[in-house]
């Protein structure tokens, strides 16, 4: 267990904390990450995926984006990015993490709308209801259980790949790992595990208080079932 | 002006840089060879431990219910867990670098056949499982020649997306030194951003889990006619 020793030693080092590159300074630039992808991921996924649920159109080519972005790496965005006009830096990073966001909100999105029972529009529609009241006041209500779902899927995926952003120097908290690499794991290793039980404890963390805003703002009859 | 000039000439490239080039490719068959062949072997070896492991907790979710919630729920917490916390941690308690990338693979595509296998289960009709037991059927037996054959074509659909998603996952391993086509592309980023190699790398790795899914599906027809003959 030497490596789990020399994670207790660090992780307890006050100075590994607040130090600059701490772990203080990761963990707000992981946030920042994580919450300028995340908004720029909902601006372009809701919109589409709303107004082509509610048309009930481009359903095979959701399927086939949420596929396809399956087979790319994050990785190999998070590498050619940069080195395309976008340049290095913060900015590369977010546009690469809102990418690979886009595809389950997306798809969530237009699930969300196009499983609305059409009676319920139709009746909608009876009561004179225009266009965008129905949007407002009855359709994207029924949606919401597949909103959240698709914004928690969103937000883990984007607190798990933002620790990538260490590869191209994009800082988070990822970073520590790969500085620990870096040492090489004889000198290293107790940073890594460090840095390694960070992410998964903040990426677990927003998976629960993804469920939790799930549980809130879903009505008790529109709860989905487990599978 | 000299001294506005000279940043200028240091700052212009020295060598062209092309995101395709095919001598790249050629002067580097071996290396490429060799990162694909180790990709394809570490996805394989991953899918297929994954497979039998995720398999027999879905057929024991299956059998016995009480249990499915804790599966399902432990595998899912697992598929939480992001790749590269997975590796840091796995990293250094594992003997080698390369068991710490199969197992945190195999970590990954557990939830995806778990579930898909458990779906396609609980999906074999009801009539049908009566009349396996009043044809005398046991327990194993029916499992066995009635409802995982009828379950295959869900088994399989999760096998392909397993496989898929950890083509893509191979490369985090680059972290440990020990992500195939991920470590050449890492090794072309920080070899002063060498972009035909990462682009090569990039798209072998798409290519590869492209045609990885096309050999799945064409497998899946041939091990399940029945399904073929039902839709034509």
């Amino acid at each position: 267990m030497n490596a789990f020793d020399q994670f207790v030693t660090w992780i307890n080092d006050p100075l590994n904390w607040t130090n600059p590159g701490g772990i203080l300074e990761r963990l707000g630039e992981h946030l920042f990450i994580m919450f300028a992808a995340l908004p720029l991921a909902l601006v372009v996924a809701w919109p589409l995926g709303v107004s082509l649920g509610r048309s009930s159109r481009g359903g095979t080519a959701v399927v086939v984006l949420s596929n396809l972005t399956q087979a790319v790496p994050v990785m190999a965005l998070l590498v050619i990015l940069p080195l395309t006009a976008l340049g290095f830096g913060k900015a590369t990073v977010i546009v690469a993490l809102a990418v690979f966001a886009v595809p389950p909100l997306l798809a969530t999105a237009y699930t969300g709308l196009r499983e609305i029972d059409p009676e319920v529009r139709d009746a909608a529609k009876g009561v004179g209801m225009s266009g965008w009241t129905r949007l407002w006041r009855v359709e994207l209500p029924l949606a919401v259980p597949y909103l959240a779902s698709g914004l928690r899927t969103a937000a883990v995926q984007v607190a798990a790949t933002a620790a990538l952003a260490s590869f191209v120097n994009g800082g988070g908290l990822g970073q520590i790992i790969a500085a620990g690499f870096g040492l090489g794991l004889a000198t290293g290793g107790g940073q890594v595990l460090a840095g390694g039980i960070l992410v998964v404890g903040l990426a677990l963390l927003v998976e629960g208080l993804g469920a939790l805003l799930q549980r809130l703002v879903t009505p008790k009859g529109l709860r989905l079932s487990k599978l | 002006m000299s001294l506005l000039d000279g940043p200028r000439v240091l700052a212009a490239p020295a060598a062209e840089n092309p995101w395709l080039s095919w001598r790249y490719v050629r002067d580097n068959a071996e290396s490429i060879r060799t990162a694909l062949i180790e990709h394809v072997l570490l996805t394989a070896e991953s899918v297929l431990i994954a497979a039998v492991i995720g398999v027999t907790l879905a057929i024991l979710a299956y059998q016995v219910r009480r249990l499915s919630t804790p599966i399902l729920v432990s595998t899912g917490v697992l598929y939480t867990v992001p790749s590269l916390g997975l590796l840091a941690i796995l990293g250094p308690i594992m003997p080698s670098r390369r068991s710490a990338v199969v197992l945190a693979l195999v970590t990954y595509a557990l939830l995806v056949i778990v579930r898909s296998t458990l779906t396609a289960l609980l999906q074999v009709p009801g009539e049908v499982r009566e009349a396996a037991t009043a044809m005398g059927y046991g327990r194993f037996a029916r499992l066995w020649r009635v409802e995982l054959p009828l379950a295959l074509p869900g088994l399989l659909t999760g096998i392909r997306l397993a496989t898929v998603s950890t083509v893509a996952l191979v490369t985090v391993g680059a972290i440990v030194g020990k992500g195939a086509l991920g470590s050449l592309l890492m090794d072309g980023f920080t070899n002063n951003f060498y972009k035909a190699q990462i682009l090569t790398a990039a798209v072998l790795c798409v290519a590869l889990a492209l045609v990885l899914d096309l050999v799945l599906l064409l497998v899946g027809r041939v091990l399940t006619p029945w399904t073929r003959r039902r839709s034509a």
